[in-house]
């Protein structure tokens, strides 16, 4: 999703101003990518018996421990392009760029476990359509459902043909070889063992992401002198601009590279996008319903939280390292894409700011330790692209097939008709990255066609779970206005670029600060439409809310349970040390 | 998740990190004996020497922690 994911990611750029690969492999970096894929596959393998019913298949038997369903529902967002793309936002924007994994991270996940998990927990839904439905009915699962799967497996292409294209600057592997192997291993144990298998992979890839990724940070801090020795540097190469800042800069949109101000990061990003994509899309959501309890399913995303605060420094601080050792006074080393490509078109070799995560990691990995970081990076996009197959199975099975065509088969039906589709989505996904080999500018209208559900389903699910008052008919239209109303922002900018003015409140405002606004401008439209049909509407009575809707539902009490097991208790600790990281790296 | 017979995710890893550590402190400890003759900023550090053992070391302890049989 382009506001969730690096928005400058640009791999068709990347592959256009390519020369040759940038790193090599020894027979030991080989080996250990080898037995990466050998180990996802066995643990494939052996969970296919584990997984016989419909429960096993697509919610993994709720049976995830807080720890397993926490690290699962953020390695499923933590793909190779977040670790690529976002050094390379890092190496272009400074440290501005780490707002994504905090204000546009940690608020929505914290909300998602205090407020919201009970509602998805106790009301037993399969998935976040599956709410809509039990809520406001049909239509607005329908609508959700078939925009969720649709999107959700374009978006599964996308990330294919990109991960493709980084293998084949990185370490000059084929694109087609790439595509089929990675989506073969993916479809083969999500396929056997549904979620279970991709949850567990998941927090097998988690790891190896951490570890293969760390090192750099280490021993680029060792080689800057530490935090202080690195922005003295950054400062001494470029006195006249803050890449140090996370707010000072914020003040006005010309007071930073990136071209937004704080409004944008505070209610654009934080108070709608980033709550939008952790609260209702249902490729993290997934992850935490599968959780053994409540409890359980409260806590996983406040351990993801903790460690999302902490993801900047595998994929913040190796751009912020780029800018203090490979830049020199006035000069960058690493260039946009399109001046790259330009460049060797004149025969000059430049590479480009999404280069420069695997080019830091050939400055300090040698043998061994390259496979590792190789690894984590094909780890990265295997955890992305199960949780989306594995999200798409579900809302297909669940919420399409058995909602519309087939109300009342067996549950080995289902499980059947789960593993056919994830082959299927497999394909589709397969074949969008075809497509976007051939036709590059796909890539970016499928990100932003999917950014366009996003902000208004938030709205809908907040008013469902809080107001008692909200209607169907006001859920529905309500989706559907903000959806529309989206739509309707993003053609008029692109015809009338100058109409950004009025979207995003400045003439000054680039790309990433319309992408924010307007998120904002079509939650609120959604909210207006929901908040007037609902009261031209009947509600429904509060027997028919129970379980779905705050004041209708009893939540069970935490009172008996020691203060640190309590999750509100760690929604606490998180929220301040969220709040301790802004204050530091103000 | 405990279902009866099934092996923990945390094993898994553990074998796996047993194995990326031996083969990645091999590697280093190659390097050490017969350094390349263009070695990479801070080699050293001997990074792969001492990251191949902390692998080592969390491989074991995840792998004898969890290991069949045991009662986690």
């Amino acid at each position: 999703m382009q506001a969730i994911t690096a928005n400058s990611f640009a791999p068709a750029l990347l592959l256009q101003a390519a020369s040759t690969h940038l790193l090599s492999l020894s027979g030991v970096d080989v080996a250990i990518i080898v037995l990466y894929f050998f180990s996802v596959l066995g643990i494939g393998f052996y969970l296919k018996k584990y997984t016989k019913t419909g429960e096993d298949f697509f919610l993994a038997g709720r049976e995830m421990t807080a720890w397993v369903a926490g690290l699962s529902f953020l390695a499923a967002n933590l793909g190779s392009l977040e670790l690529m793309g976002w050094a390379g936002n890092a190496y272009q924007y400074g440290i501005l760029a780490a707002h994504w994994y905090w204000v546009g991270a940690i608020p929505a996940m914290v909300f998602l476990a205090i407020v919201m998990i009970p509602f998805y927990y106790i009301s037993k839904t399969h998935s976040v359509p599956g709410y809509l439905k039990l809520r406001y009915g049909e239509p607005a699962r329908a609508l959700s459902a078939v925009s969720f799967g649709l999107m959700t497996v374009l978006m599964s292409g996308i990330n294919m043909y990109a991960m493709a294209v980084v293998l084949k600057v990185v370490l000059g592997w084929d694109i087609y070889f790439s595509i089929w192997v990675s989506s073969v291993t993916v479809a083969l144990y999500v396929t056997l063992g549904g979620l279970l298998s991709a949850i567990f992979n998941e927090v097998l890839q988690f790891v190896l992401i951490w570890l293969g990724a760390l090192l750099i940070s280490i021993i680029g801090l060792i080689e800057a002198g530490g935090w202080n020795g690195m922005v003295a540097r950054i400062h001494a190469n470029f006195p006249a601009q803050n890449f140090t800042h996370a707010w000072s800069t914020l003040g006005s949109f010309q007071d930073n590279p990136m071209g937004i101000n704080w409004v944008g990061i505070v209610f654009g990003l934080g108070a709608v996008i980033s709550m939008g994509y952790w609260t209702t899309d249902f490729l993290v959501v997934q992850r935490v319903i599968a959780a053994k309890d409540l409890r359980a399913a409260k806590l996983a995303p406040l351990i993801g939280a903790a460690f999302k605060m902490c993801v900047p420094f595998i994929v913040i601080l190796p751009g912020l390292l780029g800018l203090a050792m490979l830049d020199t006074p006035g000069h960058h080393f690493l260039v946009g894409g399109e001046a790259a490509a330009d460049a060797l078109s004149h025969g000059q070799v430049l590479h480009t700011y999404d280069e420069v995560l695997p080019i830091m990691l050939a400055r300090y990995c040698g043998p061994g330790l390259m496979g590792l970081g190789i690894t984590a990076l094909i780890a990265g996009f295997m955890s992305g692209m199960a949780g989306n197959v594995s999200a798409f199975a579900t809302v297909w099975t669940y919420d399409i097939y058995r909602a519309m065509f087939r109300k009342n088969a067996t549950d080995a039906h289902y499980v059947s008709m789960g593993r056919w589709c994830t082959i299927g989505g497999v394909l589709v996904s397969i074949g969008t990255a075809y497509l976007a080999l051939h036709a590059h500018s796909i890539m970016d209208y499928v990100q932003e066609l999917f950014s366009f559900f996003i902000a208004p389903l938030f709205g809908t699910v907040l008013l469902g779970m809080l107001w008692k008052r909200t209607t169907s008919a006001g859920g529905f239209w309500g989706l559907l206005a903000g959806t529309i109303s989206a739509i309707g922002m993003w053609a008029w900018v692109k015809s009338v670029p100058s109409a950004v003015q009025y979207i995003a409140l400045s003439p000054a405002a680039k790309p990433m600060a319309e992408n924010m606004f307007r998120a904002l401008w079509s939650a609120m439209t959604c909210v207006i439409v929901t908040v007037v049909v609902s009261l031209m509407t009947k509600p429904k009575t509060e027997a028919e809310l129970v379980g779905l809707v705050y004041g209708c539902t009893e939540i069970p009490s935490e009172g008996h349970l020691p203060l640190w097991q309590r999750p509100i208790f760690w929604a606490g600790v998180v929220s301040c040390a969220f709040v301790v990281i802004q204050i530091v790296f103000w | 998740m405990h279902r009866p017979g099934m092996l923990s995710i945390w094993f898994f890893i553990g074998i796996l990190l047993l194995a990326y550590g031996i083969l990645i402190l091999g590697a280093g400890i190659f390097e050490f004996l017969y350094p390349p003759p263009h070695p990479l900023v801070l080699a050293e550090l001997h990074a792969g020497i001492w990251w191949g053992g902390l692998l080592i070391a969390m491989g074991l302890f995840y792998s004898l922690r969890f290991r069949p049989g045991r009662n986690h």
